[in-house]
């Protein structure tokens, strides 16, 4: 017990940071769904003939597509844009999942914790529902879905602050548990009022990539960006919450701001998410605990390797989607879990019988 | 000046007053035990030190108001060392320790070489270098105990709040862990404030007693002066000898005569 007193020798504590191995999986695991991702549909376009298209895309010298200009359209129009909104969906709901198992200190925490998918639910249904045809179009239904999201968590941060003083962590998730049974059931009444829409809302809800070209990517980019931005940039801070309210309070944090700051930024990139993909089940809670499991990281590597693993996961989930049923397609909420829970219980097999 | 100086400080929780008017004041480099029966309002005194809840009166730290203070600034003073502490199982003891700069460090929690030296200078301190890249989830409860101690020295505090700091460990840790405190106390010239519950223990070390009843101060001063047979009885409701044993007092319990 004795501590002996030799200073100068004693090298600095080396935090885990990203270790490289893992950051070279993630990355690779990304560009392989990426790959797949504009390969795959139903007009045949080689990974040659993309590359070459690529390069005069970039204008680089030298370099001509071989590409007819309908596959061009078909290429620049349809399947990359939709692979690049599945990523930043993916990296979007992994991250803001992360993020809200952070603040919460609660494994089972996902970015729909308090209320965001609920209150886009009914923001989406009423649109649908209400709206006439011609103005549900591709900004109306996002933007109503996006509000009604956002709008749910300031519910259930407003239910949570009158329980008063004692307003913690546990206390905001019952106030999201409160806000999301209701937002659900004014959802299912507005639903079983309006059946002639039923299917549509229904379709919504289990979730999917739309094929609509880039606006969609161009309507969520900046909230994507941003909220990653804020939840990146505090990912040290999550390690630091990781001792609990009182601990952090006492190691100088103020811990309700930090929360309100965080549950911010992720309930806004995930409505920004859920607006334009429906609710996609799973990513959010499955994709930070196989990330957990398989490399033991802190938050402070959990959070990018989940954003970049994420992506490539519901990258992948889409190329299912699409693929499986065609010219049919699957519903990604069912594959993120078809698939998903499987992987999961073996990551989780795994890892437990190797930390005997 | 005083290092702490309570001036008729209360505190209420759910309604209740938990601490009543306690006026108490600790010099630098002293080493003070909070004692009294469970639920007397140790713990509350100890959180309202270290600005954990709201408070009424006047709590001052080196002169200076802390209520007048940002909480980074009083993290700076003021080093918790919680009953139960939580240690997150993905942690390495390293990491942990680290935690500890978090009062020294920007919004964003950033550290630098000065920050990763002192943490390994108080894994240094606590024997614990050879830990630092342990997850914190395959330590023993023991080891647990000196990295949070050692998280709270990288705090780089001059004061240092233990909550129980024996309670989880067995005697001969208990011991160590006393005797630790006591050494760091010297070397790193800190002034300790502990709640305790094993008088005798408590008194082999401490300079100075405090005792507290339904919130209130009943008891000041040496341990042989507050470790009195009648005050024991009377406070703790318990039947007690008190016995010297060579250069200290030792409570010992007594079981009551039945009729």
């Amino acid at each position: 017990m004795e501590a002996t007193a030799s200073h100068s020798r004693v090298e600095p504590v080396r935090p885990r940071g990203l270790a490289p191995l893992w950051v070279c999986v993630a990355v690779a695991f990304l560009l392989v769904s990426l790959v797949l991702g504009v390969v795959s549909g139903p007009v045949d376009i080689g990974i040659g003939p993309i590359l070459r298209s690529l390069a005069e895309h970039l204008h680089l010298p030298g370099v001509t597509s071989s590409l007819s200009p309908t596959e061009d359209a078909i290429l620049w129009q349809l399947r990359v844009p939709r692979v690049i909104l599945g990523a930043l969906v993916g990296a979007m709901l992994a991250l803001s999942g992360a993020t809200y198992q952070g603040v919460f200190r609660n494994p089972l925490a996902d970015p729909y914790l308090l209320g965001v998918a609920a209150g886009a639910g009914l923001g989406a249904t009423l649109a649908i529902a209400y709206l006439p045809a011609g103005l549900r179009g591709q900004q109306v239904l996002p933007l109503a879905a996006f509000l009604g999201g956002i709008a749910a968590v300031v519910a259930a941060y407003a239910v949570g602050r009158s329980a008063g003083r004692e307003r913690d962590a546990a206390t905001l998730i019952l106030a999201g548990v409160t806000v999301a049974s209701f937002f659900t059931a004014v959802q299912t009444f507005v639903q079983q009022q309006n059946s002639d829409t039923l299917q549509q809302v229904y379709s919504w809800i289990l979730g999917g990539l739309p094929t609509t070209g880039w606006s969609d990517v161009w309507l969520i980019l900046p909230y994507v960006v941003v909220s990653a931005a804020v939840m990146l940039m505090h990912r040290r801070v999550l390690d630091v919450m990781s001792v609990g309210d009182e601990e952090a309070a006492s190691l100088g944090m103020n811990v309700r701001r930090t929360r309100l700051l965080l549950v911010v930024a992720a309930t806004i990139g995930t409505a920004a998410a859920v607006a334009v993909s429906g609710l996609i089940a799973f990513v959010g809670i499955i994709v930070p605990h196989a990330i957990r499991l398989m490399t033991g990281a802190s938050y402070r590597a959990l959070l990018p390797l989940a954003a970049v693993g994420g992506a490539g996961f519901l990258v992948l989930a889409d190329v299912v989607a699409r693929t499986a049923l065609a010219p049919a397609e699957l519903p990604i909420g069912i594959v993120t879990a078809f698939f998903g829970a499987p992987f999961f219980a073996l990551v989780l097999r795994t890892s437990r019988a190797g930390s005997r | 000046m005083s290092e702490i100086k309570l001036a008729r400080v209360s505190v209420s929780l759910g309604g209740r007053r938990v601490v009543q008017d306690v006026d108490v004041a600790i010099e630098a480099g002293e080493w003070v035990a909070l004692i009294g029966p469970n639920g007397a309002g140790k713990t509350t005194v100890l959180r309202a030190i270290a600005g954990l809840l709201p408070f009424e009166g006047s709590i001052s730290l080196h002169g200076r108001e802390t209520s007048s203070m940002q909480r980074r600034e009083l993290s700076r003073l003021v080093a918790l060392v919680p009953q139960e502490p939580s240690t997150p199982s993905w942690l390495t003891v390293g990491e942990y320790v680290l935690l500890g700069r978090t009062p020294h460090l920007g919004a964003l929690a950033r550290e630098g070489r000065r920050d990763r030296l002192a943490a390994s200078r108080a894994l240094e301190r606590l024997d614990l270098l050879a830990y630092a890249d342990r997850l914190l989830g395959t330590l023993s409860g023991g080891e647990k105990q000196r990295a949070v101690v050692a998280r709270a020295l990288a705090q780089e505090a001059s004061i240092v709040i233990l909550d129980e700091p024996t309670a989880a460990l067995d005697i001969g840790h208990q011991q160590q862990a006393l005797e630790l405190l006591e050494d760091l106390r010297g070397k790193s010239e800190l002034t300790l404030v502990a709640a305790m519950h094993d008088l005798t223990l408590a008194a082999q070390y401490v300079d100075r007693m405090v005792m507290i009843r339904d919130g209130r101060i009943v008891a000041d001063g040496s341990p042989a002066h507050v470790l009195t047979e009648e005050r024991i009885a009377e406070h703790y409701d318990a039947t007690i000898r008190v016995v010297d044993v060579g250069g200290g007092v030792a409570v010992v319990p007594a079981r009551p005569r039945r009729p």
